[in-house]
């Protein structure tokens, strides 16, 4: 397949968004400021675990300024128990500790003052006498028999433990000549946004609403919040017109509106909590994955892996929220880009006394591509081959498309050889090896890092049937509405806030494209959740197909609704009219058309002009389904996960000073297909995503493209929004066992840290050192 | 107590508690929030504002401190409603942020990084950004836009063509 060719997507276009940026006009949520707001300042445990004999609030009470303090018990009273994804009733969470908490940093109290100054001031007179309890911070600890239990009520810390089986795994295992293990771990990590998160709530009695103002990226939001605060959905109005400072997963925040919904229905004016960066780190929702595989894989002599056994434990910390389920999502893309024919999988979700996980930058999947290449690596190392050919053998090949996996997902389109090839070609590998082994020569340890791996795009949340027996979800809408006013100018809308994914010159390029007018003249704004349609959230790389979907659609209806009045209008049969950049036009007769502006007014004044039984004005919505999605998992747990699946291929070479430890990237490649790009600046930065921190450490990346559209999308567009994240971990890992290689190192956990690094290094080096003197 | 602020050029009395910070007297007393939050412990570059031209956090400077000095804020560097200025404009043509939250002070530091040296390397850029941190870019754009705006406003090139 060739890219089609279009009028605006995939053109140069500035980012609408950019220019409120550039000049400070962002509207973000503490930015906010509704008259009359407090502030709220946290009071946390200090244990990992402790019972709460007392709360003495009398000294804060009596403190400068403080209007209330809230305990876990009054507000566990008045409000529902979090939404959690698995079916776990006896592990309820709640944004204050009750009786008991969990983990340090845990909430016990909020104090509510006239400046968060003075509330943090009172905050710290809050006196809790505290009884501390047996704890366990290890995932493999909290699951093994014996281990302190978190939730006592639920009986063990296992919130999940299910092996899925898919293919004659025994089988091809018993008949593989070679097989080899490994465990690998994954710690955590959080992507932290450089905006904590941010939440205003006022309740107005008289209205009995609530206005939610949040820097929040979470799939409903309002409808969580709402069921936790025993309100109707229609009782919670969010605005969607904040701007989120950075997200990555991680702008979860249920807990918090949840807290400052009460505060301000309780005490009647609006309450704000922006999380400090302490609060942020210790119990914000920033905690991503921390999982432990065993991995183990049977091949033949040519490295080909025919079957995969992995064991994926997944430390969730101390309460059920979505995190589980970041267990699920990599069970659509388990076999990574590769042609492994069945796989056996056992996901373990256990609680522990750490702060609690939440979503984080592509759920789940980054750790499970990190697992898959190691084992790759290891294939080749034990077959005495190059990684590079290994991974070659085992790709899935282009004329193989559509790909069934043993997992029931069906991959939609792709060309990995051709991607791996052109970042080959433009690395020059062979010239890469060789500066790796000037470098080396020189005393240095180099290493080539490679990673190939799939971004599953187009999110449908299929992981929460699959998972939870008792949830059905098999749609994960997004939407889009377009009117027409009188004066004939277009105004599209969005039903969730965004976090720098440029959605609303998404939106403005794909109306433009199908309208053939300039994207610039469409306005898109952002109605609040109760003026919204059905949406979800920018998650799982969703966005460009089901925004983009959804406003394609909306578009199209419009189109042919022109069409129609035209056709009425003109007196000829519908299928002789033409639609130009707006106008429409007889085909037999071209100077017979109708302009844009006189299809506007026909539809906003003329109703005797009209076809028969149309609605007057030009309003449209469409609500999307997820490509390919609407089906339950089967009773083996097999499953369509995401309906489009991104590749990506990472190179780079990288030294580490034998002394220091300290790596250096020298070159990083990634080559990259994600279907159609509707705006090549959007796409082109989301491939870096932080790597290493600051400007000097982040190397100058080449970013090679590759397009194979995807059949299931309006454009051929996939998602992109995960991608640098997916691959570096992987790729980065790669680099370093390959500069270890010569002193026999092998690194098997991430984060690799840079004293862990020295210290193992001058270990191996110090062996190598004694050798040398004894001989 | 009270203090005398020069901000963005204009004389401003504000009455504030000796322990609060510029930050929050710039966005909570003056509105001007360009200035963004983020560690509130001078890493991440977020707060950054000009003190007499010179980048500083904002965040770790109280407002008594600023008594008497030339602040400039993101409000402070826009020409005027509805235009940019050469650097946020160059910062629009090669999209050099994502969600906007670190961009206010990273134009201000482009801006004093200019203002001293018309024609920065590379690894001049890089050195002044670094004290900036942004968490969505990966830099490549960012700096892309820092050395557009620098030939610009050298008068070696004309606005980019629109395609």
């Amino acid at each position: 397949m060739t890219a089609k060719s279009f009028r605006f997507v995939s053109t140069d276009r500035r980012v609408r968004e950019d220019r409120r940026f550039v000049v400070g006009k962002g509207r973000f949520a503490a930015d906010i400021a509704a008259a009359g707001t407090r502030h709220v300042a946290l009071v946390t445990c200090p244990h990992p675990a402790a019972r709460i004999l007392a709360i003495d609030k009398a000294a804060a009470l009596a403190a400068p300024g403080v209007h209330y303090v809230l305990d876990g018990r009054e507000l566990a009273a008045a409000t529902q128990p979090l939404l959690a994804g698995l079916d776990t009733p006896k592990v309820p969470r709640r944004p204050l500790a009750v009786d008991v908490a969990r983990y340090a940093g845990e909430w016990v109290a909020a104090v509510v003052a006239d400046t968060r100054a003075l509330a943090e001031d009172a905050a710290e007179l809050v006196r809790v006498d505290y009884q501390p309890l047996p704890f366990v911070l290890d995932g493999e600890a909290a699951y093994a028999p014996g281990s302190p239990i978190v939730h006592a009520d639920h009986g063990s810390n296992v919130l999940l433990d299910r092996t899925f089986v898919w293919g004659e795994v025994e089988k091809d295992f018993a008949e593989s000549p070679h097989r080899l293990s490994l465990r690998l771990k994954w710690g955590r990590s959080s992507t932290v946004p450089v905006e904590t998160f941010a939440v205003l709530a006022s309740w107005d009695p008289w209205r009995e609403v609530f206005d939610v103002y949040a820097s929040v990226q979470m799939p409903r939001f309002p409808d969580q919040v709402a069921l936790a605060l025993k309100l109707p959905g229609s009782s919670v109005r969010v605005h969607n017109d904040v701007d989120v400072g950075g997200s990555y997963g991680v702008k979860r925040g249920i807990k918090h509106a949840v807290l400052v919904g009460y505060l301000s229905r309780r005490l009647g004016f609006p309450v704000r909590l922006v999380e400090d960066r302490l609060e942020n780190m210790r119990a914000g929702d920033g905690h991503g994955p921390e999982r432990n595989f065993d991995i183990e894989v049977a091949f033949d002599e040519m490295g080909l892996i025919r079957a995969m056994k992995m064991r994926a434990l997944d430390n969730v910390g101390a309460y059920a929220g979505r995190s589980p389920f970041q267990l699920g999502k990599p069970i659509g893309a388990i076999v990574g880009p590769y042609r492994i024919q069945s796989v056996q999988y056992r996901a373990i979700a256990v609680t522990s006394n750490k702060t609690v996980q939440e979503a984080v930058r592509a759920f789940g999947q980054s750790p499970t591509n990190y697992a898959i290449e190691r084992a790759i690596e290891e294939v080749a190392r034990h077959r005495g081959l190059d990684r590079l050919e290994v991974r070659r053998r085992n790709l899935i090949r282009a004329d193989e498309f559509p790909y069934l996996i043993p997992s029931g997902t069906t991959y939609d389109s792709g060309d990995y050889h051709a991607v791996v090839d052109k970042v080959v070609a433009r690395a020059d590998y062979a010239a890469l090896a060789a500066e790796r082994d000037r470098l080396r020569a020189r005393g240095l340890l180099a290493g080539i890092g490679m990673a190939a791996c799939l971004e599953p795009s187009g999110a449908n949340s299929t992981f929460e049937p699959l998972l939870n027996p008792k949830n059905e979800t098999t749609t994960y809408t997004d939407s889009c509405r377009i009117n027409v006013d009188v004066s004939g100018a277009v105004t599209a809308t969005i039903h969730t806030l965004s976090a720098g994914q440029g959605h609303e010159t998404l939106v403005g390029t794909v109306v433009g494209e199908v309208l053939e007018i300039d994207p610039d003249r469409i306005r898109v704004v952002r109605p609040d959740s109760l003026a919204s349609l059905p949406s979800q959230s920018p998650v799982g790389s969703r966005m460009a197909i089901m925004l983009g979907g959804a406003a394609f659609h909306a578009a199209q209806k419009l189109k042919a609704r022109l069409l129609a009045i035209a056709a009425h209008d003109l007196k000829i049969p519908p299928e002789r009219v033409a639609y130009d950049a707006g106008d429409v036009f007889d085909r037999s007769a071209p100077q017979n058309r109708r302009t844009w502006a006189e299809l506007v007014t026909i539809a906003h004044r003329n109703f005797h002009r009209l076809p028969p039984n149309t609605e007057p004005g030009l309003a449209f919505t469409h609500v999307m389904q997820v490509p390919t999605g609407g089906r339950l998992p089967t009773a083996d747990g097999r499953v369509q996960m995401y309906p489009c699946f991104a590749f990506e291929f990472h190179l780079l070479l990288m030294t580490i000073d034998p002394d220091l430890g300290k790596p250096e990237i020298k070159r990083y490649f990634v080559g990259h297909d994600c279907g159609t790009v509707i705006n090549p600046k959007l796409v082109a930065q989301s491939l870096m995503d932080y790597l290493l921190p600051s400007a000097h450490e982040v190397p100058p990346v080449e970013i090679v493209h590759h397009v194979t559209p995807s059949p299931h999308t309006v454009f051929g567009q996939k998602g992109s929004g995960e991608s640098g994240y997916l691959g570096a971990p992987a790729a980065i890992a790669s680099a370093v066992n390959d500069a270890l290689r010569p002193l026999g190192i092998v690194v098997n956990s991430l984060p690799i840290k840079l004293a862990q690094l020295g210290d193992m290094i001058a270990a191996a080096r110090g062996q190598s050192n004694t050798v040398g003197e004894s001989e | 107590m009270r203090v005398e602020l020069i901000v963005n050029g204009e004389m401003r009395t504000v009455e504030v508690e000796p322990r609060m910070s510029l930050l929050d007297c710039l966005r909570e007393r003056l509105l001007l929030t360009g200035a963004h939050a983020g560690c509130e412990h001078g890493v991440c570059g977020a707060c950054t504002v000009l003190i007499d031209g010179a980048p500083a956090r904002s965040c770790l400077m109280f407002a008594v401190q600023a008594d008497g000095y030339a602040i400039t804020t993101i409000e402070g560097v826009t020409p005027g409603p509805g235009e940019l200025s050469p650097i946020q404009d160059a910062f629009c043509e090669t999209h050099g942020m994502q969600c906007g939250y670190c961009t206010p002070a990273m134009i201000l530091t482009a801006h004093a990084l200019l203002a001293d040296n018309p024609d920065p390397t590379r690894a001049d850029i890089v050195d002044a950004i670094s004290a900036n941190i942004c968490r969505c870019t990966g830099y490549a754009q960012i700096v892309e836009a820092i050395a557009l705006a620098a030939e610009r406003m050298r008068g070696l090139n004309q606005p980019a063509r629109k395609p």
